[in-house]
Protein backbone atom coordinates (compact mmCIF):
# COMPACT_ATOMS: atom_id res chain seq x y z
CA UNK A 1 0.00 0.00 0.00
CA UNK A 2 1.19 3.54 -1.01
CA UNK A 3 0.25 6.38 1.92
CA UNK A 4 0.36 9.60 1.55
CA UNK A 5 0.20 11.40 5.14
CA UNK A 6 -0.52 15.36 4.71
CA UNK A 7 1.75 15.76 2.92
CA UNK A 8 3.30 19.39 1.91
CA UNK A 9 5.06 20.65 -1.43
CA UNK A 10 5.64 24.50 -1.89
CA UNK A 11 7.77 26.21 -5.21
CA UNK A 12 8.96 28.98 -3.77
CA UNK A 13 5.68 30.85 -2.99
CA UNK A 14 2.95 28.28 -5.11
CA UNK A 15 2.16 25.90 -3.11
CA UNK A 16 1.24 23.24 -5.05
CA UNK A 17 0.87 19.86 -2.18
CA UNK A 18 -1.52 21.42 0.15
CA UNK A 19 -1.84 19.00 3.53
CA UNK A 20 -2.30 16.24 0.87
CA UNK A 21 -3.92 12.43 2.36
CA UNK A 22 -4.09 9.26 -0.19
CA UNK A 23 -3.45 5.77 0.31
CA UNK A 24 -3.23 3.71 -2.84
CA UNK A 25 -4.20 -0.12 -2.48
CA UNK A 26 -1.77 -3.30 -3.46
CA UNK A 27 -2.82 -4.80 -6.41
CA UNK A 28 -5.37 -2.58 -8.24
CA UNK A 29 -4.72 0.27 -10.83
CA UNK A 30 -5.81 3.88 -9.01
CA UNK A 31 -5.91 6.71 -11.40
CA UNK A 32 -5.65 9.82 -10.45
CA UNK A 33 -7.24 12.91 -12.73
CA UNK A 34 -6.85 16.74 -12.43
CA UNK A 35 -6.61 19.71 -13.93
CA UNK A 36 -3.13 20.26 -16.15
CA UNK A 37 -0.77 22.28 -13.62
CA UNK A 38 -2.64 20.83 -10.50
CA UNK A 39 0.23 19.26 -9.26
CA UNK A 40 0.66 15.34 -10.85
CA UNK A 41 3.53 14.88 -11.86
CA UNK A 42 4.58 16.13 -8.66
CA UNK A 43 2.64 13.96 -6.78
CA UNK A 44 3.60 10.68 -8.61
CA UNK A 45 7.32 12.14 -8.36
CA UNK A 46 6.67 12.43 -4.47
CA UNK A 47 6.19 8.35 -4.68
CA UNK A 48 9.07 7.16 -6.02
CA UNK A 49 11.59 9.90 -3.85
CA UNK A 50 12.53 12.09 -6.73
CA UNK A 51 10.74 14.99 -4.89
CA UNK A 52 10.94 15.42 -1.21
CA UNK A 53 7.83 16.79 0.79
CA UNK A 54 8.31 20.11 3.21
CA UNK A 55 6.27 17.98 5.32
CA UNK A 56 4.30 14.90 5.55
CA UNK A 57 5.06 11.25 5.22
CA UNK A 58 5.23 9.14 2.17
CA UNK A 59 5.05 4.99 3.16
CA UNK A 60 5.72 2.57 0.57
CA UNK A 61 4.01 -0.55 2.50
CA UNK A 62 6.00 -0.22 5.67
CA UNK A 63 8.58 1.72 4.99
CA UNK A 64 8.69 5.66 5.24
CA UNK A 65 10.38 7.26 2.39
CA UNK A 66 10.97 10.81 3.00
CA UNK A 67 13.40 10.05 5.82
CA UNK A 68 15.54 7.45 3.12
CA UNK A 69 19.47 8.13 2.57
CA UNK A 70 20.26 7.31 -1.34
CA UNK A 71 20.77 3.68 -0.64
CA UNK A 72 17.18 3.06 1.35
CA UNK A 73 16.28 5.02 -1.68
CA UNK A 74 17.41 2.88 -4.25
CA UNK A 75 16.51 -0.19 -2.56
CA UNK A 76 12.83 0.74 -2.37
CA UNK A 77 12.97 2.01 -6.32
CA UNK A 78 13.83 -1.22 -7.26
CA UNK A 79 10.07 -2.18 -6.98
CA UNK A 80 9.31 0.60 -9.20
CA UNK A 81 8.52 1.65 -12.66
CA UNK A 82 7.98 4.85 -14.12
CA UNK A 83 6.76 5.98 -17.26
CA UNK A 84 7.55 9.88 -17.23
CA UNK A 85 5.17 12.18 -18.73
CA UNK A 86 7.86 12.93 -21.75
CA UNK A 87 9.09 8.96 -21.93
CA UNK A 88 12.56 11.00 -20.82
CA UNK A 89 14.29 8.21 -22.87
CA UNK A 90 17.91 8.01 -22.99
CA UNK A 91 18.96 10.22 -26.26
CA UNK A 92 22.73 9.19 -26.25
CA UNK A 93 21.18 5.29 -26.93
CA UNK A 94 19.21 3.40 -29.03
CA UNK A 95 15.54 2.56 -28.50
CA UNK A 96 17.32 -1.31 -27.82
CA UNK A 97 19.91 0.00 -25.44
CA UNK A 98 17.05 2.32 -23.46
CA UNK A 99 15.17 -0.93 -22.95
CA UNK A 100 17.65 -3.21 -21.96
CA UNK A 101 19.35 -0.73 -19.69
CA UNK A 102 17.23 -1.66 -16.49
CA UNK A 103 18.18 -5.37 -17.09
CA UNK A 104 22.01 -4.46 -18.07
CA UNK A 105 22.26 -2.44 -14.85
CA UNK A 106 20.23 -5.02 -12.03
CA UNK A 107 19.99 -8.39 -13.77
CA UNK A 108 22.85 -10.99 -14.52
CA UNK A 109 21.33 -11.95 -17.91
CA UNK A 110 23.73 -12.57 -21.27
CA UNK A 111 23.23 -10.42 -24.04
CA UNK A 112 21.52 -12.91 -26.21
CA UNK A 113 18.87 -13.20 -23.38
CA UNK A 114 18.81 -9.59 -23.40
CA UNK A 115 17.83 -8.85 -26.85
CA UNK A 116 15.19 -11.57 -26.65
CA UNK A 117 13.64 -9.67 -23.65
CA UNK A 118 13.94 -6.35 -25.30
CA UNK A 119 12.84 -7.56 -28.63
CA UNK A 120 9.34 -9.19 -26.28
CA UNK A 121 8.58 -6.24 -24.34
CA UNK A 122 8.73 -3.77 -28.11
CA UNK A 123 6.35 -6.23 -29.61
CA UNK A 124 4.17 -5.67 -26.42
CA UNK A 125 3.48 -2.12 -26.67
CA UNK A 126 3.48 -2.41 -30.82
CA UNK A 127 6.98 -1.12 -31.71
CA UNK A 128 8.57 -4.59 -33.01
CA UNK A 129 12.01 -4.35 -34.92
CA UNK A 130 13.36 -0.64 -33.73
CA UNK A 131 15.96 -1.50 -31.61
CA UNK A 132 18.12 0.24 -33.64
CA UNK A 133 16.63 3.55 -34.38
CA UNK A 134 17.49 6.41 -31.84
CA UNK A 135 15.00 8.22 -29.56
CA UNK A 136 15.15 11.53 -31.77
CA UNK A 137 13.46 9.33 -34.83
CA UNK A 138 10.48 8.51 -33.29
CA UNK A 139 7.27 9.90 -32.83
CA UNK A 140 6.27 11.76 -29.41
CA UNK A 141 4.04 8.30 -29.17
CA UNK A 142 6.51 6.16 -30.32
CA UNK A 143 8.42 7.30 -27.74
CA UNK A 144 6.24 7.06 -24.86
CA UNK A 145 5.48 3.48 -26.04
CA UNK A 146 9.42 2.41 -25.82
CA UNK A 147 9.33 4.41 -21.82
CA UNK A 148 6.81 1.99 -21.11
CA UNK A 149 8.46 -0.63 -22.04
CA UNK A 150 11.69 0.41 -20.57
CA UNK A 151 9.43 0.96 -16.99
CA UNK A 152 8.21 -3.00 -17.15
CA UNK A 153 11.73 -4.29 -18.29
CA UNK A 154 12.04 -5.33 -14.69
CA UNK A 155 8.69 -6.66 -13.41
CA UNK A 156 8.51 -3.99 -11.37
CA UNK A 157 5.55 -4.40 -8.44
CA UNK A 158 4.50 -0.74 -8.85
CA UNK A 159 4.49 1.07 -11.57
CA UNK A 160 3.87 4.92 -12.36
CA UNK A 161 2.52 5.90 -15.30
CA UNK A 162 2.38 9.80 -15.79
CA UNK A 163 0.01 10.69 -18.65
CA UNK A 164 0.67 6.98 -20.75
CA UNK A 165 -1.92 7.72 -23.55
CA UNK A 166 -1.84 11.67 -23.51
CA UNK A 167 -0.71 11.99 -27.70
CA UNK A 168 -1.65 8.90 -28.59
CA UNK A 169 -4.18 7.88 -31.65
CA UNK A 170 -7.73 6.56 -30.01
CA UNK A 171 -6.72 3.16 -31.49
CA UNK A 172 -3.01 3.21 -29.40
CA UNK A 173 -4.97 4.77 -26.45
CA UNK A 174 -7.24 1.51 -26.36
CA UNK A 175 -4.12 -0.84 -26.99
CA UNK A 176 -2.36 1.25 -24.23
CA UNK A 177 -5.35 0.46 -21.98
CA UNK A 178 -5.32 -3.03 -22.49
CA UNK A 179 -1.38 -3.20 -22.28
CA UNK A 180 -1.83 -1.46 -18.38
CA UNK A 181 -5.23 -4.11 -17.83
CA UNK A 182 -3.06 -7.01 -19.25
CA UNK A 183 0.32 -6.08 -16.68
CA UNK A 184 -1.75 -6.11 -13.60
CA UNK A 185 -3.06 -9.24 -14.58
CA UNK A 186 -0.22 -11.21 -15.37
CA UNK A 187 1.92 -9.36 -12.58
CA UNK A 188 -0.68 -8.89 -9.86
CA UNK A 189 0.99 -5.07 -10.10
CA UNK A 190 -0.25 -1.99 -8.49
CA UNK A 191 -0.67 0.72 -11.07
CA UNK A 192 -0.92 4.42 -10.00
CA UNK A 193 -1.79 6.16 -13.81
CA UNK A 194 -2.38 10.02 -14.45
CA UNK A 195 -4.81 10.63 -17.16
CA UNK A 196 -6.85 13.29 -18.88
CA UNK A 197 -8.87 10.65 -20.76
CA UNK A 198 -11.97 9.80 -19.38
CA UNK A 199 -12.75 7.02 -21.31
CA UNK A 200 -9.47 5.38 -20.66
CA UNK A 201 -9.64 5.83 -16.96
CA UNK A 202 -13.42 4.47 -16.35
CA UNK A 203 -11.86 0.90 -18.64
CA UNK A 204 -8.93 0.41 -16.47
CA UNK A 205 -9.94 2.17 -12.91
CA UNK A 206 -10.36 -0.08 -10.02
CA UNK A 207 -10.12 3.79 -8.22
CA UNK A 208 -10.37 6.86 -9.18
CA UNK A 209 -8.83 10.30 -7.19
CA UNK A 210 -9.25 13.88 -7.84
CA UNK A 211 -6.24 16.24 -7.55
CA UNK A 212 -7.54 19.64 -6.94
CA UNK A 213 -6.32 22.72 -4.97
CA UNK A 214 -3.61 20.63 -3.93
CA UNK A 215 -5.37 18.25 -2.02
CA UNK A 216 -7.70 14.77 -3.12
CA UNK A 217 -11.21 16.05 -2.99
CA UNK A 218 -12.02 12.58 -4.12
CA UNK A 219 -11.44 9.00 -4.35
CA UNK A 220 -13.81 5.98 -5.07
CA UNK A 221 -14.40 3.51 -7.62
CA UNK A 222 -15.56 4.25 -10.93
CA UNK A 223 -19.30 3.99 -10.61
CA UNK A 224 -19.09 5.93 -7.27
CA UNK A 225 -16.82 8.62 -8.49
CA UNK A 226 -18.52 9.61 -11.82
CA UNK A 227 -21.20 9.86 -10.15
CA UNK A 228 -19.78 12.46 -7.67
CA UNK A 229 -21.39 15.37 -6.52
CA UNK A 230 -17.77 17.36 -6.12
CA UNK A 231 -18.53 20.32 -8.58
CA UNK A 232 -14.92 19.76 -10.44
CA UNK A 233 -15.54 16.20 -10.75
CA UNK A 234 -18.89 16.80 -12.41
CA UNK A 235 -17.43 19.75 -14.46
CA UNK A 236 -14.73 17.23 -15.86
CA UNK A 237 -16.90 14.26 -16.30
CA UNK A 238 -19.32 16.14 -18.33
CA UNK A 239 -16.98 18.19 -20.42
CA UNK A 240 -15.83 15.28 -22.23
CA UNK A 241 -18.78 12.87 -22.08
CA UNK A 242 -21.09 15.68 -23.68
CA UNK A 243 -18.70 16.44 -26.27
CA UNK A 244 -19.76 13.61 -28.07
CA UNK A 245 -23.61 13.86 -28.38
CA UNK A 246 -23.39 17.10 -28.82
CA UNK A 247 -21.68 16.48 -32.35
CA UNK A 248 -23.70 13.59 -32.55
CA UNK A 249 -26.92 16.25 -32.90
CA UNK A 250 -24.87 18.15 -35.36
CA UNK A 251 -24.32 15.44 -37.65
CA UNK A 252 -28.12 14.34 -37.51
CA UNK A 253 -29.03 17.83 -38.09
CA UNK A 254 -26.98 17.77 -41.06
CA UNK A 255 -29.10 15.07 -42.46
CA UNK A 256 -32.26 16.15 -41.54
CA UNK B 1 22.22 53.02 0.09
CA UNK B 2 20.90 49.78 2.05
CA UNK B 3 19.51 48.51 -0.93
CA UNK B 4 23.04 48.29 -1.94
CA UNK B 5 24.24 46.53 0.94
CA UNK B 6 21.16 44.20 0.18
CA UNK B 7 22.44 43.49 -2.68
CA UNK B 8 25.73 42.49 -2.17
CA UNK B 9 24.39 40.34 0.54
CA UNK B 10 22.23 38.81 -1.48
CA UNK B 11 25.19 37.83 -4.36
CA UNK B 12 27.49 36.57 -1.25
CA UNK B 13 24.80 34.57 0.52
CA UNK B 14 24.93 33.31 -3.42
CA UNK B 15 28.00 32.58 -4.17
CA UNK B 16 28.75 30.80 -0.50
CA UNK B 17 25.32 28.43 -1.02
CA UNK B 18 26.35 27.33 -4.84
CA UNK B 19 30.14 26.88 -3.51
CA UNK B 20 28.37 24.74 -0.59
CA UNK B 21 26.51 23.25 -2.95
CA UNK B 22 29.95 22.47 -5.34
CA UNK B 23 31.39 21.18 -2.54
CA UNK B 24 29.22 18.51 -1.70
CA UNK B 25 29.00 17.21 -5.40
CA UNK B 26 32.87 16.84 -5.38
CA UNK B 27 32.96 15.25 -2.60
CA UNK B 28 29.86 12.74 -3.39
CA UNK B 29 31.74 12.52 -7.04
CA UNK B 30 34.91 11.48 -5.72
CA UNK B 31 33.29 8.91 -3.16
CA UNK B 32 32.19 6.82 -6.03
CA UNK B 33 35.40 6.87 -7.73
CA UNK B 34 37.01 4.26 -5.59
CA UNK B 35 33.99 2.28 -4.86
CA UNK B 36 31.84 -0.10 -7.73
CA UNK B 37 30.15 -0.26 -10.40
CA UNK B 38 33.56 0.72 -12.11
CA UNK B 39 32.45 1.66 -15.83
CA UNK B 40 35.36 1.18 -17.94
CA UNK B 41 33.66 1.24 -20.98
CA UNK B 42 31.93 4.84 -20.38
CA UNK B 43 35.31 6.11 -19.08
CA UNK B 44 37.06 5.13 -22.34
CA UNK B 45 34.20 6.47 -24.12
CA UNK B 46 34.83 9.98 -21.93
CA UNK B 47 38.40 9.91 -23.17
CA UNK B 48 37.87 9.66 -26.62
CA UNK B 49 35.45 12.14 -26.62
CA UNK B 50 37.69 14.94 -24.85
CA UNK B 51 40.49 13.45 -26.98
CA UNK B 52 39.11 13.55 -30.15
CA UNK B 53 37.16 17.05 -29.81
CA UNK B 54 40.12 18.55 -28.52
CA UNK B 55 43.39 17.09 -30.33
CA UNK B 56 42.98 19.34 -33.46
CA UNK B 57 42.29 22.43 -31.56
CA UNK B 58 45.51 21.69 -29.31
CA UNK B 59 47.75 20.82 -32.12
CA UNK B 60 47.21 24.30 -33.69
CA UNK B 61 47.62 25.94 -30.36
CA UNK B 62 50.42 24.68 -29.71
CA UNK B 63 52.40 25.12 -33.07
CA UNK B 64 51.30 28.87 -32.99
CA UNK B 65 52.21 29.29 -29.62
CA UNK B 66 55.84 27.80 -29.62
CA UNK B 67 56.14 29.70 -32.84
CA UNK B 68 55.47 33.23 -31.68
CA UNK B 69 57.51 32.46 -28.61
CA UNK B 70 60.64 31.59 -30.64
CA UNK B 71 59.69 35.11 -32.79
CA UNK B 72 59.67 37.70 -29.65
CA UNK B 73 62.28 36.18 -27.45
CA UNK B 74 64.30 35.38 -30.48
CA UNK B 75 64.41 39.86 -31.31
CA UNK B 76 64.66 40.48 -27.40
CA UNK B 77 67.18 37.86 -26.83
CA UNK B 78 69.54 39.54 -30.32
CA UNK B 79 70.05 42.31 -28.63
CA UNK B 80 72.31 40.56 -25.76
CA UNK B 81 73.65 37.76 -28.30
CA UNK B 82 71.53 35.60 -26.71
CA UNK B 83 69.51 33.99 -29.54
CA UNK B 84 71.08 30.18 -28.99
CA UNK B 85 69.03 30.50 -25.62
CA UNK B 86 65.61 30.93 -27.46
CA UNK B 87 65.14 27.18 -27.55
CA UNK B 88 65.81 26.77 -23.63
CA UNK B 89 62.74 29.72 -23.46
CA UNK B 90 60.59 28.04 -25.65
CA UNK B 91 60.84 24.34 -23.77
CA UNK B 92 60.38 26.08 -20.36
CA UNK B 93 57.30 28.26 -21.12
CA UNK B 94 55.83 25.74 -22.93
CA UNK B 95 56.33 22.60 -20.59
CA UNK B 96 55.84 24.86 -16.95
CA UNK B 97 52.99 27.11 -18.10
CA UNK B 98 51.71 27.92 -21.66
CA UNK B 99 51.39 23.53 -22.31
CA UNK B 100 49.00 23.50 -19.31
CA UNK B 101 47.23 26.19 -19.15
CA UNK B 102 46.32 27.06 -22.85
CA UNK B 103 45.41 22.92 -23.32
CA UNK B 104 42.80 23.20 -20.12
CA UNK B 105 41.56 26.40 -21.53
CA UNK B 106 41.33 24.92 -25.15
CA UNK B 107 39.47 21.79 -23.45
CA UNK B 108 37.49 23.88 -21.03
CA UNK B 109 35.94 25.69 -24.25
CA UNK B 110 35.67 21.86 -26.53
CA UNK B 111 34.63 19.40 -23.96
CA UNK B 112 33.97 21.45 -20.80
CA UNK B 113 31.58 23.20 -22.70
CA UNK B 114 29.77 20.02 -23.92
CA UNK B 115 29.84 18.41 -20.54
CA UNK B 116 27.84 21.06 -19.16
CA UNK B 117 25.16 21.11 -22.17
CA UNK B 118 25.13 17.03 -22.39
CA UNK B 119 23.93 16.53 -18.55
CA UNK B 120 22.10 19.98 -18.66
CA UNK B 121 19.88 18.67 -21.41
CA UNK B 122 19.50 15.50 -19.66
CA UNK B 123 18.56 17.47 -16.38
CA UNK B 124 15.45 19.25 -18.39
CA UNK B 125 14.52 16.21 -20.37
CA UNK B 126 14.25 14.15 -17.30
CA UNK B 127 16.62 12.06 -18.05
CA UNK B 128 18.49 12.44 -15.07
CA UNK B 129 15.58 11.51 -13.11
CA UNK B 130 15.06 8.73 -15.27
CA UNK B 131 18.35 7.22 -13.92
CA UNK B 132 17.40 7.92 -10.55
CA UNK B 133 14.06 5.60 -10.83
CA UNK B 134 15.87 3.01 -12.69
CA UNK B 135 18.10 3.15 -9.52
CA UNK B 136 21.40 4.13 -11.09
CA UNK B 137 23.15 7.04 -8.98
CA UNK B 138 22.95 9.84 -11.74
CA UNK B 139 26.92 10.96 -9.88
CA UNK B 140 28.56 7.85 -10.29
CA UNK B 141 27.39 6.97 -13.80
CA UNK B 142 27.37 10.64 -15.52
CA UNK B 143 29.96 12.69 -13.24
CA UNK B 144 32.48 10.13 -12.20
CA UNK B 145 33.67 9.24 -15.70
CA UNK B 146 33.72 12.45 -17.29
CA UNK B 147 36.18 13.24 -13.96
CA UNK B 148 38.07 10.50 -15.03
CA UNK B 149 38.55 10.97 -18.00
CA UNK B 150 39.21 14.65 -17.79
CA UNK B 151 42.42 13.98 -15.47
CA UNK B 152 43.66 11.13 -17.37
CA UNK B 153 43.42 13.02 -20.98
CA UNK B 154 44.70 16.69 -20.13
CA UNK B 155 48.44 15.25 -19.32
CA UNK B 156 48.40 13.38 -22.35
CA UNK B 157 46.91 16.61 -24.24
CA UNK B 158 49.31 18.69 -22.55
CA UNK B 159 52.39 16.10 -23.46
CA UNK B 160 51.35 16.84 -27.69
CA UNK B 161 51.39 20.25 -26.74
CA UNK B 162 54.51 20.68 -25.27
CA UNK B 163 55.54 18.88 -27.94
CA UNK B 164 54.35 20.48 -30.87
CA UNK B 165 55.48 24.05 -29.44
CA UNK B 166 58.56 23.39 -28.97
CA UNK B 167 58.76 22.09 -32.79
CA UNK B 168 56.86 25.03 -33.49
CA UNK B 169 59.53 27.01 -32.01
CA UNK B 170 62.23 25.24 -33.49
CA UNK B 171 60.85 25.83 -37.37
CA UNK B 172 60.32 29.24 -36.43
CA UNK B 173 63.68 29.53 -34.99
CA UNK B 174 66.19 27.68 -36.95
CA UNK B 175 64.08 27.75 -40.72
CA UNK B 176 62.83 31.09 -40.28
CA UNK B 177 65.57 33.04 -38.47
CA UNK B 178 68.47 30.90 -38.73
CA UNK B 179 68.97 30.17 -35.34
CA UNK B 180 71.43 27.00 -35.48
CA UNK B 181 69.63 23.45 -34.85
CA UNK B 182 72.53 22.49 -32.31
CA UNK B 183 72.03 25.11 -30.14
CA UNK B 184 68.28 25.40 -30.17
CA UNK B 185 68.25 21.44 -28.88
CA UNK B 186 71.57 21.68 -26.61
CA UNK B 187 70.15 24.42 -24.61
CA UNK B 188 66.83 23.14 -24.30
CA UNK B 189 67.94 19.84 -23.30
CA UNK B 190 70.16 22.05 -20.59
CA UNK B 191 67.81 24.13 -19.13
CA UNK B 192 64.54 22.16 -19.23
CA UNK B 193 64.65 19.32 -16.60
CA UNK B 194 62.17 16.66 -16.70
CA UNK B 195 60.50 17.78 -13.44
CA UNK B 196 59.43 20.75 -15.58
CA UNK B 197 57.30 18.42 -17.69
CA UNK B 198 56.28 16.39 -14.63
CA UNK B 199 54.96 19.61 -12.67
CA UNK B 200 53.58 20.69 -15.65
CA UNK B 201 51.75 17.67 -15.99
CA UNK B 202 50.23 17.46 -12.57
CA UNK B 203 48.69 21.12 -13.29
CA UNK B 204 47.51 19.54 -16.75
CA UNK B 205 45.68 16.70 -14.55
CA UNK B 206 44.48 19.07 -12.04
CA UNK B 207 43.05 21.54 -14.56
CA UNK B 208 41.48 18.12 -16.19
CA UNK B 209 39.46 17.75 -13.23
CA UNK B 210 38.46 21.43 -13.21
CA UNK B 211 37.39 21.99 -16.57
CA UNK B 212 35.16 18.05 -16.23
CA UNK B 213 33.68 18.65 -12.94
CA UNK B 214 32.88 22.14 -13.36
CA UNK B 215 31.40 21.46 -16.53
CA UNK B 216 29.10 18.17 -14.93
CA UNK B 217 28.51 20.30 -12.14
CA UNK B 218 26.95 23.13 -14.16
CA UNK B 219 24.81 20.89 -16.17
CA UNK B 220 23.92 18.52 -13.45
CA UNK B 221 22.67 21.72 -11.65
CA UNK B 222 20.83 23.38 -14.98
CA UNK B 223 17.23 24.15 -14.53
CA UNK B 224 14.70 26.27 -16.83
CA UNK B 225 14.54 24.68 -20.08
CA UNK B 226 16.78 25.29 -23.17
CA UNK B 227 17.82 28.54 -22.03
CA UNK B 228 18.86 27.13 -18.61
CA UNK B 229 21.25 24.86 -20.94
CA UNK B 230 22.70 27.51 -23.39
CA UNK B 231 23.40 29.57 -19.79
CA UNK B 232 24.79 26.58 -17.88
CA UNK B 233 26.84 26.14 -20.71
CA UNK B 234 28.74 29.57 -20.78
CA UNK B 235 28.66 29.76 -17.20
CA UNK B 236 31.07 26.20 -17.12
CA UNK B 237 33.17 28.27 -19.60
CA UNK B 238 33.84 30.81 -17.84
CA UNK B 239 33.24 29.61 -14.04
CA UNK B 240 36.24 26.47 -15.24
CA UNK B 241 38.69 29.13 -17.22
CA UNK B 242 38.83 31.58 -14.12
CA UNK B 243 39.65 28.79 -11.94
CA UNK B 244 42.01 27.33 -14.11
CA UNK B 245 43.89 30.39 -14.36
CA UNK B 246 44.02 30.50 -10.57
CA UNK B 247 44.79 27.34 -9.37
CA UNK B 248 47.56 27.70 -12.12
CA UNK B 249 48.95 30.76 -10.24
CA UNK B 250 48.52 28.94 -6.68
CA UNK B 251 50.52 25.49 -8.27
CA UNK B 252 53.14 27.72 -9.83
CA UNK B 253 53.88 28.87 -6.58
CA UNK B 254 53.68 25.56 -4.55
CA UNK B 255 56.26 24.08 -7.46
CA UNK B 256 59.06 26.55 -8.62
N1 LIG C 1 10.81 21.55 -10.27
C1 LIG C 1 9.86 22.51 -10.17
N2 LIG C 1 10.20 23.76 -9.79
C2 LIG C 1 9.27 24.71 -9.67
N3 LIG C 1 7.97 24.53 -9.92
C3 LIG C 1 7.55 23.34 -10.31
C4 LIG C 1 8.48 22.25 -10.46
N4 LIG C 1 7.79 21.18 -10.85
C5 LIG C 1 6.50 21.55 -10.95
N5 LIG C 1 6.35 22.84 -10.62
C6 LIG C 1 5.08 23.57 -10.58
O1 LIG C 1 4.13 22.78 -9.91
C7 LIG C 1 2.87 22.86 -10.54
C8 LIG C 1 2.37 21.48 -10.84
O2 LIG C 1 3.14 20.89 -11.85
P1 LIG C 1 2.88 19.44 -12.41
O3 LIG C 1 3.90 19.19 -13.44
O4 LIG C 1 2.78 18.47 -11.30
O5 LIG C 1 1.45 19.60 -13.09
P2 LIG C 1 0.54 18.46 -13.72
O6 LIG C 1 -0.66 18.34 -12.87
O7 LIG C 1 1.35 17.26 -13.95
O8 LIG C 1 0.11 19.13 -15.10
P3 LIG C 1 0.00 18.47 -16.55
O9 LIG C 1 -1.32 17.78 -16.61
O10 LIG C 1 0.03 19.64 -17.48
O11 LIG C 1 1.16 17.56 -16.72
C9 LIG C 1 3.06 23.71 -11.78
O12 LIG C 1 2.52 24.98 -11.52
C10 LIG C 1 4.54 23.81 -11.96
O13 LIG C 1 4.88 25.09 -12.41
MG1 LIG D 1 2.19 16.34 -15.50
Amino acid sequence: MIRLVDVEKSFGTQKVLNHLNLEISNGKITVILGRSGEGKSVLLKHIIGLMRPDSGEIWIDDQEITGLKPRGLKEVRKRFGMLFQEAALFDSMTVGDNVAFPLREHTRKDEAGIDKLVSGLLREVGLEGIEEKMPSQLSGGMRKRVGLARALALNPEIVLFDEPTTGLDPVMTDAIGDLILETKRKFDITAVVISHDIALSAKIADELAMLHEGKIVEKAPPGAFFNSSVPVIKKFVNVQKFSLPSRDDELANHHD
Amino acid sequence: MFKLINIIGLSITKILSEMGRMVLLFIETLSWVFRPPYRPFLIVKQLEFVGVKSTLVVIITGLFTGGVLALQTYYGFKMFSAESLVGATVGLSMTRELGPVLTGLMVTGRAGSAMAAEIGTMRVTEQIDALSVLAVNPVEYLIVPRVIAGVIMLPILTVLSDFLGIAGGYFVGVNLLGISSGAYINKLIQYVDLSDLYNGLIKAACFGLILAFVGCYKGYTTSGGAEGVGKATTQAVVMASAMILVADYFLTALMF
